[in-house]
């Protein structure tokens, strides 16, 4: 895979000299792009024979690949230290290794989740998965990238599968809407970017990070409009791609037009490639500038809290709910950006990390919640959903609460970094009106659990509530038992992994496949495993900001 | 300072929350009918046992830490698992060990047990971690953790409107906290900027140097949420409709420890990091503990159900434990600590009372009740002898708290003593006209079959509360001995950071008689703390 492709690049290129190519610090994104370009030929070629069975297949083993090299990375960067390669073009630190893994889980576990939506959808084939592994490589490309002409790139190819994506499920009209949509506002944000790319490079002679940073440390522009107007059309470009308010209009439309796992993927993913761009730029080359922009910043993580917050107490459809709740969690980790500092920067990643598994495993179980047709999404198909299928309201309950940011869940440390960040450079207005946004935030997700643990018919009555704090349990990947309804624990009305003929039987209990059980569990145990014992993805994201370039 | 090597108090954190989750995890079909209610009471009396072990342990005299654990948690936040009890928390841990097993057994549901009990022993975790936190973020994460298993059981289990009050309730309190969050990150950042150290321990935050508007910012940010969870008017719109709507144990559990947390944080954290800012906002304080004492007095004058009206007086009982706190002095904090360990006892047996009425009777209206007495005399035996303990009456525990809150506070802040003594008086007419009204006159006969005296189980449980409200206000002094020291410590802390720059002018009725020399180390010599066995009333009142 490797040496076709450096062969194709010295035939094309004989005459330019190439610079030197170190491939272990691009070997993830080169595995997301080989396997999507692997899975597309293969499929192809034997379009006939293969299942649905073989692109999950593929898209899992080439995350698990990439998850795999992007861990080998670590240990080289932890050994060898921050480098630059790619004539400058590429970091190879920290940073890019934590954007790497975090990018390759979020592709795994939409891989798991997306195969029994396009089973149930009955929108077989490859090219979900080739997507995805397509836009992955292009979040990856931009947590790596080290030159804004780079990040447009990953920007780009990021989003234009994610475009496509977005309008996946060919059978819902709303499906196409959103991807519109999406396509309209985040081509005209690119062009934004771009533009911005273009000021900033007039204004500092370069548009590689580090050269920038050197430059403006060196220099102090008498005049600096040019240089505000690129920052500007730069953070406006980001503000789109992370959906920061009043640059979030897409994103409630999109989320509940696309399809759900997409959704989830899209949460995680493009903002994790956004966020490592928007730090890498901001953080490190805009730093010494950071009180020209820090206002800005301040301004976008205020309203994205509080309009976030406010917005998604009034929604009825879960999927806008999860959106505005993105943009509250957006408003979240621009506290760590607006602190610019290592604290700041290490909180932000963790946030980022943790969130992931949040918004991937809930929007999974919006997936199943959705029902054959993928429009189930109004909170009130919650209700009873605990007394149906206790495991699986239990999960979102444990999901809901760590994005409440509960305590002994990730999701408090996560919001306990960012703001503590924000304290350290005296932002107590900033930090206050976060904490308040959380408990405003903390009403809406309550709620929905609460209707989870009511019963059907009877109006805001949250009976039987289980305990969610100290008892997540995990769906048992086989869970052999034909449950009844007062069988607390084995009621996932699975037998087998064959799936009732409309995915929901009579009782309303709607079916969960095995693989998106496993993705649902992985995303729990992560949520309560390390909100109790904090210690190992807190020191990863630190030293991940210890080996900065 | 005393180290144990047993950790006794995380296995009294984790004890009830491991019993939680197996509680939560046997499944309701596999077990006989009352076995969740069991093993739920099982785990709470045992730990219980183990905060008598724990007094046990503790010793007598030494105002500092006991038996103190420390783990690193999150080393890079610098986070630590950091337990330690002094005298301020043993009697809190001791009633709130007590109050769990009877709200279990006493008080529980009918309805789903298995929930109820788990989410009942969440919450005792999480009382008993804010109890004896030192972290200040483990202190925050137990504060904010009981919050989630008082929402379910208010909107699960509760009356009528119990989705309002939950949601009230929760909306109010999470507010508060986000103050707090914000200011215990401040403090810790100023002490790092100080020292290079990120702590988050109490022990050593509490010699942050800050200046007058930081301290005073803080001490506001802190005490917003500590007077939303007490509650302190005018923070206390929440309770009424909370414990009025939540079940019989939400309602105990809320009102005598819960809101207990509110006043502790106050002693605890406020007087220990922000001495300065204490002394300076101290008359506001004051005045709006007056003002709770009054007004919870007067409105629950005007109540006509029950739990209402239990609901302000408890406001008023709050007020008085946040006057003698801000007193500042030996006399007032230590009629504050214990009257937070009375008030608990008085209002959980008030509480459960009233929740066994209303499964007899099926009515709190003090209009639908009447001559509960002369089926039930035990049942109004014990009513009278907690309504006299919360009315004052000497030889029950409310008097000895109420006596030295009004010493302390009258030696510091005159005024304020004063005024508060008539929310004494007028306690006094609204408990007893409720009392007239519930259980003199006659009954009718068909009343009279609904009612019936206390069954086994029920003396079982409320046995313990009233020899505890008992002996607490004829034998005080062991739990007195043991408070002292370290409200004594946490005194002369105040005392030596605020002594030089306090303007005198700005106490114009504090006496300097309760000052006690600078430079006195932790162990405070008795001499210092003799006088306050003087205002005991001892046996004989």
């Amino acid at each position: 895979m490797t040496s076709a492709l450096t062969g194709l690049l010295a035939s094309a290129a004989p005459t330019i000299h190439t610079p030197h190519v170190d491939y272990l610090s691009i070997l993830p994104m080169i595995i997301m792009f080989g396997g999507a370009v692997l899975l597309m030929i293969v499929s192809s070629l034997f379009r006939k024979i293969l299942g649905v069975g073989v692109g999950t297949l593929v898209a899992s083993v080439t995350a698990v690949a990439a998850l795999v090299a992007a861990l080998f990375q670590w240990d080289h960067v932890l050994t060898h230290g921050p480098s630059v390669t790619i004539a400058g073009a590429i970091a190879y630190d920290g940073f890019d290794v934590f954007i790497q893994i975090v990018v390759s889980i979020a592709v795994l576990l939409t891989a798991l989740i997306g195969d029994g939506y396009l089973r149930r959808e009955d929108v077989e084939g490859p090219e979900f998965h080739v997507l995805a592994l397509l836009s992955a490589s292009g979040a990856m490309m931009m947590g790596a990238a080290n030159d804004l002409i780079v990040i447009f790139l990953g920007l780009e190819i990021m989003s234009i599968a994610l475009y496509v994506l977005a309008a996946f499920n060919h059978k819902r009209a709303e499906s196409g809407e959103a991807a519109l949509k999406y396509f309209v506002l985040g081509a005209f944000s690119s062009a934004i970017f771009v533009y911005g790319i273009a000021l900033t490079y007039g204004a500092t002679g370069s548009s590689n990070l580090p050269q920038i940073a050197d430059y403006l440390s060196k220099n102090v522009i008498a005049n600096n409009g040019v240089l505000l107007g690129g920052l500007a059309l730069l953070l406006i470009g980001f503000g789109f791609k992370i959906a920061a308010v009043p640059f979030h209009m897409w994103s409630p439309d999109v989320y509940q037009g696309s399809p759900s796992p997409i959704a989830g993927f899209m949460a995680a993913v493009a903002k994790a490639g956004a966020f490592a761009a928007l730090l890498r730029v901001f953080v490190s080359s805009f730093g010494t500038v950071r009180t020209d922009w820090q206002p800005v910043v301040w301004g976008l993580a205020v309203l994205s809290l509080i309009l976030g917050a406010v917005v998604a107490l009034m929604q009825k459809d879960i999927k806008r709910m999860m959106a505005y709740s993105s943009i509250n969690h957006v408003g979240f980790i621009l506290l760590g950006v607006y602190a610019a500092t290592t604290r700041g920067v290490s909180a932000a990643l963790y946030y980022l990390f943790t969130y992931m598994f949040l918004t991937i495993g809930s929007f999974a179980v919006i997936t199943v919640m959705a029902r054959s047709g993928d429009s189930g999404h109004q909170i009130s198909d919650y209700r009873g959903l605990a007394r149906r299928q206790p495991v699986l309201a239990l999960c979102f309950a444990v999901l809901l609460l760590g994005q409440a940011g509960v305590p002994f869940t990730t999701g408090f440390l996560a919001k306990f970094g960012v703001v503590g960040a924000a304290v350290v450079v005296h932002s107590y207005a900033l930090a206050t009106v976060a904490m308040v946004s959380a408990a405003i935030a903390a009403f809406f997700y309550l709620r929905v659990a609460v209707t989870m643990y009511s019963p059907v018919g009877e109006v805001a009555d949250p009976v039987d509530a289980t305990d969610v704090g100290s008892a997540p349990t995990p769906p048992a990947p086989n869970g052999a038992s034909a449950g009844t309804v007062t069988d607390g624990v084995a009621s996932l009305q699975v037998l087998t992994d064959a799936p009732p003929s409309d995915w929901v039987t009579e009782r309303g209990v709607v079916f969960v496949p095995t693989l998106t059980r496993v993705a649902i569990g992985i995303t729990v145990a992560f949520t309560v495993v390390f909100g109790i014992i904090p210690e190992p993805i807190l020191d990863f994201a630190h030293q991940a900001t210890l080996l900065f370039t | 300072m005393a180290t144990s090597h047993f950790p006794f108090l995380t296995v009294l954190v984790l004890v009830p929350a491991v019993g939680a989750a197996v509680v939560a995890l046997i499944p309701t079909s596999l077990v006989a009918k009352h076995f969740h209610e069991a093993i739920g009471a099982l785990v709470a009396v045992f730990t219980l046992i183990l905060a008598v072990v724990i007094a046990g342990q503790f010793k007598t005299g030494f105002g500092g830490y006991q038996l103190l654990s420390d783990h690193v948690w999150a080393k890079d936040l610098g986070i630590h698992w950091s337990l330690g009890i002094d005298g301020i928390s043993l009697f809190l841990v001791l009633m709130t060990a007590l109050l769990f097993p009877l709200a279990i057994i006493g008080a529980h549901s009918h309805r789903d047990p298995r929930a109820f009990v788990a989410w009942v022993l969440v919450m005792e975790s999480a009382c008993m971690g804010s109890f004896v936190s030192l972290d200040l973020v483990f202190f925050f994460l137990f504060f904010e953790l009981t919050l989630v298993p008082s929402y379910f059981l208010i909107a699960g289990w509760g009356y009528a409107n119990r989705g309002y009050a939950a949601i009230k309730f929760f909306i109010y309190t999470f507010a508060g906290s986000a103050f707090l969050l914000v200011g215990i990150l401040a403090v810790a950042f100023l002490h790092r900027s100080q020292t290079g150290v990120l702590t988050f321990e109490l022990p050593a935050l509490m010699h942050t140097h800050l200046s007058g508007t930081e301290g005073v910012l803080l001490f506001l940010a802190f005490t917003a949420a500590f007077a939303v969870k007490a509650p302190l008017f005018p923070f206390h719109t929440w309770s009424p409709d909370a414990y009025a709507e939540a079940p019989t144990a939400g309602a105990v559990l809320l009102a005598a420890v819960m809101a207990k947390l509110g006043t502790y944080g106050i002693i605890r954290f406020d007087l220990n990091l922000f001495p300065q800012a204490t002394r300076t906002l101290a008359p506001l304080l004051l005045t709006l503990a007056v003002i709770g004492i009054i007004y919870g007095a007067l409105v629950a004058c005007a109540q006509r159900d029950m739990k209402r009206l239990l609901a302000y007086s408890s406001l008023a009982g709050i007020g008085f434990i946040v006057l003698g706190t801000f007193a500042l002095n030996s006399q007032g904090l230590t009629g504050g600590v214990l009257q937070m360990v009375n008030h608990g006892l008085i209002i959980a047996t008030l509480f459960i009372l009233v929740g066994w009425i209303y499964e007899r009777r099926k009515t709190w209206q003090v209009s639908g009740l009447k001559g509960l007495q002369k089926p039930a005399p035990l049942m109004a035996g014990c009513f009278t002898v907690a309504m006299m303990a919360s009315i004052g009456v000497p030889g029950l525990n409310g008097f000895v708290g109420e006596f030295l809150v009004l010493i302390g506070t009258f030696l510091s802040h005159r005024w304020w003593a004063v005024v508060g003594i008539v929310g004494i008086i007028v306690a006094a007419i609204y408990l007893l006209w409720a009392y007239q009204q519930v259980f003199q006159g006659e009954p009718t006969p068909e009343d009279t079959a609904k009612t019936r005296d206390l069954s086994i189980t029920e003396k079982l449980v409320i046995a313990p509360l009233i020899v505890a409200i008992v002996f607490l206000g004829v034998f005080p002094k062991p739990v007195l001995d043991r408070i002292t020291p370290s409200v004594n410590q946490l005194v002369i802390h105040v005392d030596q950071v605020t002594h030089t720059p306090v303007p005198s002018s700005l106490y114009p009725t504090a006496t300097p008689s309760h000052r006690v020399p600078v430079g006195l180390d932790a162990a405070v010599p008795s001499h210092h703390v003799g006088h306050l066995a003087a205002p005991t009333p001892g046996g004989n009142p």
